[in-house]
């Protein structure tokens, strides 16, 4: 089983510059700790003690997981999973 | 440096002073490895804040999916400051993502004029860079 994982430029230096690898799973959540095991530190990028980091956006094909299930999100062979990190900023000092 | 029509800045700027007193952002996209700004692409602020941005999860993946259907990439994200300097706040830095683009700030801060500034962003690091506006 595969599933398709878009990484942005971001990302990449945890691919070898890959904009796309691939990875198992039944859930998001899984598929994220696969990853991690092809990728080190790929999956600290994605995720942190919260669940999802705030400002990734992760896609189950054209819908953000946050508006499905989150982690928990099932995946199956032929999905396509996209990560963009959102694009945020602003005058407010952090 | 950045290399940017008039039409384009004056695109960003109109959108920047419509949106005022909320910050105003969005991507000018262009042909990937060109490094000319091409397509003016207004985004929505998700936050709809004075003082913070976000580009909408669902507008930034349906913009960059088609992007990459055009053999585009993201030339310049902009956005607006409404009552400080057009300058990278520390969290425009922290959330910078995009490490090959021109990150454009516009002020609106003061009704008369609008400043109008780029940079680059690249690990944490800020350099301001000249604009060129052609016609």
């Amino acid at each position: 089983m595969s599933i398709e994982v878009r990484i942005p430029t971001i990302l990449r230096t945890y691919t070898d510059g890959a904009k796309q690898v691939e990875g198992t799973g039944s859930t998001l959540g899984e598929l994220i700790t696969d990853l991690d095991h092809k990728h080190g530190g790929l999956g600290d990028r994605l995720v942190d003690d919260g669940g999802l980091r705030r400002f990734v956006n992760v896609y189950l094909n054209d819908e953000d997981v946050r508006f499905l299930a989150g982690l928990d999100t099932p995946v199956k062979d032929g999905d396509t999973v996209t990560v963009l990190p959102a694009v945020a900023g602003g005058a407010t000092v952090s | 440096m950045l290399t940017i029509t008039r039409e384009l800045r004056d695109k960003i700027v109109a959108h920047a002073r419509r949106d005022h007193p909320d910050e105003a952002c969005g991507v000018l996209a262009g042909r990937a490895g060109g490094d000319r700004p091409e397509r003016f692409i207004a985004m929505t602020n998700a936050e709809r804040s004075p003082t913070f941005y976000r580009f909408d999860s669902g507008e930034q993946f349906r913009v960059w999916r088609e992007m990459e259907d055009r053999d585009e990439e993201p030339v310049v994200i902009y956005h607006s400051h409404t009552a400080t300097e057009a300058y990278p706040s520390r969290t425009d830095i922290s959330y910078a993502s995009e490490p090959g683009a021109h990150y454009v700030l516009v002020s609106t801060r003061d009704s008369g004029t609008a400043e109008f500034r780029s940079y680059r962003i690249v690990d944490g690091t800020v350099t301001e860079e000249p604009v060129a506006v052609v016609e």
